[in-house]
């Protein structure tokens, strides 16, 4: 068992897991946070992503111990109370969703990218998804939605 | 029809699960919790072909932890007689043994025992202290090797042998064959004759989301299913046939659902679950990984296709022939029956034939994935079509013109078309910049080359049966609930007609979906019959409500029902109403439900008229490196009918994601096998589905052409989109190198070979 404590979408935590615990594991079945979700369990779909330290990760590839003193921000930890945040915005008004499984992943996913390149062109924003599996979208309005976003964010 | 003036309908609101999508509130399969739940894992076979010698499960149940373990001896015998309750096409015995085999197992995956316990970890290792002895048998894992004479016979009996069948080869199925005219006089009028053989490999539906449930057994044995699937109450008379116990005891309480795509109208797990949960006398939790999504739930066939098409010089298709065969998978029930209806149906052919065999193999059964069996055929036709257009020196498009099926022309499968868009939407690519761009093919030298390829196509779209009930609000919103789990954005869709008709903004009427005990009774999620059939109940739901506001109104005014009207919302006053009534808003209306008769709910259940087919058309530039094999789909445009478009934003969402899917079992999706028959492919690094950097921007237009079975001209739009890709894909790839591939996925290596193949041949 390891004792670890970090900071997850802005509040304090502290667990005692096993040592083979999975980040993912300690979100979801630990804290109850749902909306981390898990589509592959072998790191592909990108499904279950966060932010650690601001920075997207798979957290079906890194282990609980490894976040430790690091702040978590998962999708529950976007929105500022009623306000959501201007990714979660754009993915809804454009229409970048249907069946919403790999919405949490890719919208953070997509917050990484604005961080570091707050103006991407088209295919740098397709590159940077490769990680985030959609079948419903075919992607098109996803990538809409991260250009309305950028946009929006540096008017 | 064409005259009615929408005014919310056509329009785009955001969903009405948008917000729970994108702040992760969303409840998905396999969110659900409740105390004192056990957690379920199955143990599957490690062999594709084997017969059950023996398992012992005593090793298993002395762990500590482990509640209930199960094999297939623990279920009652199935006999092979037709579901009640379905359309009769589905054998218990089948389903209930794909859930967990008895004394043979069929495909690497197969279900051979499972187990419940307090931890996930401690009934995963349980499933290695149970002991099964099997003794192997030869796998049959291909067409060919399962038509031979001397192969390995999967089923003793198999129910849904035609007649016919007896000569044929014992894992053939089932056959179906219709024709029309004379097949010989029709070649012999044809002055240009093209035959080719075509094959396709098993691909995945590739939603996001494996499959997830909860089951609950009460003391008095009523059973509570949380679950995510695209047909609540097929789950229940599904599970219930293969437990042997009255549907109505039972309760499907669907979840969100992560994509289904026809993976989801089915059942694996969930009867485990339930015979777990019962034995235990606790809740339990199955979660499949990803892994057992792929072997051990239903992908769609891999087929071979051979078609001949016989032509006049002037491009007018006088005769067509073709024999298709369908990978079934373990049991019958390959969509060979769609396949070959969807295969001629674009097209005024006078003599045709086309036969399809149903034929079973060591792999795991196939499920629906997508307008169901048309995708292959269309790409053996459409593929031949361009050969044609090549051989006559005829535009695609043109080409397609001169033959395409019209309003009142017989369809191949039997119906009279009524109106159809398939004119409007090869004249609509005809007419799109993109098929006038011009396109830089490349040079000869250089690895580089570019292509441009069309197909056209359709499909069928079903009705079958809906409910739906609508009911006001005292604040005067109204919410619509209906028993189709919503894949595509069916509940905006569905928001949207109710809105029209009782004449209120669409953000004030609420949809939902509802468990089987809440709902009428109501067939899956698919067909993309969602919008088209629940939507007209929908729609008399609400005209329903409406007829109630009327006799409402009549008594506050104090006047005869009759003499009462409805326009945008409010009631009014007709001819023979006193001077004085003032139209009455359905907030008013509503706030005086109490005093005037009590709450308003309108109810309508049916079984919807015959759907109006969606036609298609779709045209490609592909870019293909020589050198390495690898291509990448550089632009895309994608036309189809939608009739209304009720909401168009989610129209072109289907479009586009349909396209997709078909961009990548053309360029990439198979699943592999080795020797032995294990899936060698079963994750998504190794099945590759296409991810953004794959893909283009995907230019969904949409035509209506109103579908008079529908009171606003819907047609379902979900399944067509993917029914062209593989062709135009294909014949892109032909007009980039010149080389006719007839075998599916067109991946790097097939790629290369079939270049130096046709390098080799002079060619």
């Amino acid at each position: 068992m390891a004792r670890m404590s970090l900071n997850v979408n802005g509040r304090d935590v502290s667990a005692d897991v096993p040592d083979a615990t999975l980040l993912v594991e300690l979100l979801r079945e630990h804290l109850d946070l749902r909306g981390v979700h898990v589509g592959c369990d072998t790191s592909q779909c990108g499904a279950c992503s966060v932010l650690v330290d601001g920075r997207s990760v798979k957290s079906c590839t890194m282990f609980a111990g490894e976040a430790d003193g690091s702040s978590v921000t998962t999708i529950e930890g976007l929105a500022d109370g009623a306000e959501l945040h201007p990714m979660q915005q754009a993915f809804r008004e454009c229409h970048a969703l249907q069946c919403g499984f790999c919405t949490p992943g890719m919208v953070l996913s997509a917050i990484d990218l604005l961080e570091r390149q707050p103006d991407p062109g088209e295919s740098e924003i397709r590159e940077w998804l490769e990680g985030n599996l959609c079948r419903c979208t075919g992607y098109h309005n996803i990538v809409e939605a991260v250009k309305s976003c950028a946009a929006a964010q540096r008017s | 029809m064409s005259e009615r003036k929408f005014r919310y309908v056509g329009t785009r609101p955001i969903r009405h699960d948008g917000v729970d999508k994108v702040t992760g509130r969303a409840l998905y399969g396999a969110d659900f919790s409740l105390p004192g739940m056990l957690h379920g894992a199955v143990l599957r076979s490690p062999h594709a072909h084997a017969r059950i010698v023996s398992i012992d499960t005593r090793r298993a149940e002395e762990m500590e932890g482990v509640e209930a373990v199960l094999t297939g001896a623990d279920l009652p015998e199935l006999d092979a007689r037709s579901m009640p309750g379905t359309d009769g096409r589905i054998s218990v015995r089948d389903l209930g043994h794909n859930c967990i085999a008895r004394d043979r197992v069929l495909y690497h995956g197969h279900a051979v025992a499972a187990v419940a316990a307090t931890r996930l970890e401690i009934a995963r290792e349980a499933l290695g202290r149970i002991d099964v002895v099997y003794e192997r048998l030869e796998p049959v894992l291909s067409l060919e090797r399962a038509l031979e004479p001397d192969a390995p016979v999967l089923h003793e009996h198999l129910p849904g042998r035609a007649r016919g069948l007896q000569d044929a080869p014992g894992n053939v199925a089932g056959r179906v064959a219709f024709k029309q005219g004379d097949l010989e006089q029709g070649f012999a009028e044809a002055e240009v004759v093209l035959e080719r053989e075509f094959s396709t490999e098993m691909v995945h539906q590739g939603y996001i989301e494996p499959h997830a449930c909860v089951a609950r057994v009460g003391e008095d044995g009523q059973v509570v299913l949380w679950l995510t699937t695209q047909g609540p109450f097929i789950a229940r008379t599904y599970c219930a046939n293969v437990l042997g116990i009255e549907p109505g005891r039972i309760k499907v309480i669907p979840s969100e659902i992560g994509g289904g795509f026809g993976g989801k109208t089915t059942v694996y797990q969930e009867p485990l679950a339930i015979e777990l949960a019962r034995r235990a006398g606790r809740p339990v939790k199955m979660v499949m990984s990803r892994e057992e999504v792929f072997r051990a739930t239903g992908p769609t066939s891999g087929t071979r296709i051979q078609v001949k098409l016989g032509a006049r010089r002037d491009g007018r298709l006088v005769a067509a022939s073709s024999r298709m065969y369908y990978e079934a998978g373990a049991y019958p029930g390959s969509p060979a029956g769609p396949g070959a209806l969807a295969a001629l149906g674009s097209y005024r052919i006078p003599n045709f034939q086309v036969e399809a065999f149903d034929v079973v193999l060591n792999k795991p059964k196939v499920n629906a994935y997508r307008a169901p069996g048309a995708p292959m055929s269309t790409f053996a036709t459409e593929s031949l079509m361009d050969d044609l257009a090549r051989e006559l020196e005829l535009d695609p498009i043109e080409l397609r013109l001169k033959n395409a099926s019209r309003e009142g022309d017989r369809a191949p499968y039997g119906p009279t078309y009524g109106p159809i868009g398939l004119v409007d939407a090869l004249e609509a690519v005809r007419a799109h910049p993109h098929y006038r761009a011009p396109l830089e093919h490349g040079s000869p030298d250089e690895p580089l080359r570019r292509g441009r390829g069309v197909a056209a196509g359709f499909w069928f779209n079903a009705g079958m049966q809906s409910s739906a009930d609508v009911s006001l609000h005292a604040d005067g919103s109204a919410v619509v609930s209906t028993g189709n789990p919503d894949i595509g954005g069916s509940r905006a869709s569905l928001a949207l007609m109710v809105a029209e008709e009782l004449g209120i903004p669409v953000e004030r009427v609420r949809p939902t979906v509802s468990d089987t005990d809440s709902v009428g009774y109501t067939d899956g999620t698919g067909g993309s019959r969602v919008t088209f059939a629940t939507g007209l109940a929908a729609i008399r739901a609400a005209q329903d409500v409406i007829g109630q506001l009327r006799e409402r109104a009549a008594r506050i005014w104090g006047v005869e029902p009759d003499a009462v009207g409805w326009e945008e919302g409010s009631a009014v006053p007709l001819d023979g109403a006193k001077a004085d009534c003032e139209p009455l808003p359905i907030a008013e209306l509503a706030r005086q439900m109490a005093a005037t008769g009590g709450p308003v709910v309108g109810r309508a259940s049916l079984s919807a008229p015959a759907a109006g087919p969606s036609f298609t058309a779709h045209l490609c530039d592909l870019e293909v490196d020589c050198d390495t094999g690898r291509s990448r789909v550089v632009r895309y445009t994608a036309v189809q009918d939608a009739g209304r478009a009720v909401h168009p934003a989610y129209v072109e969402g289907q479009i586009q994601g349909g396209a997709a899917q078909g961009i990548g079992w053309a360029l990439n999706e198979e699943y592999v096998y080795d020797p032995s028959g294990e899936m060698a492919n079963p994750g998504f690094l190794d099945y590759r589905m296409p991810v953004a950097s794959d893909l283009p921007m995907i230019d969904a237009v949409i035509v209506e052409v109103p579908n008079p079975t529908h009171p606003y001209g819907v047609r379902g739009v979900g399944e067509t989109p993917i029914v062209v890709p593989l062709a135009a894909v294909a014949n892109a790839m032909r007009d980039a190198t010149g080389v006719r591939f007839d075998s599916l996925p067109l991946s790097p290596p097939r790629v290369l070979e079939g270049l130096e193949r046709s390098a080799g041949e002079g060619v």
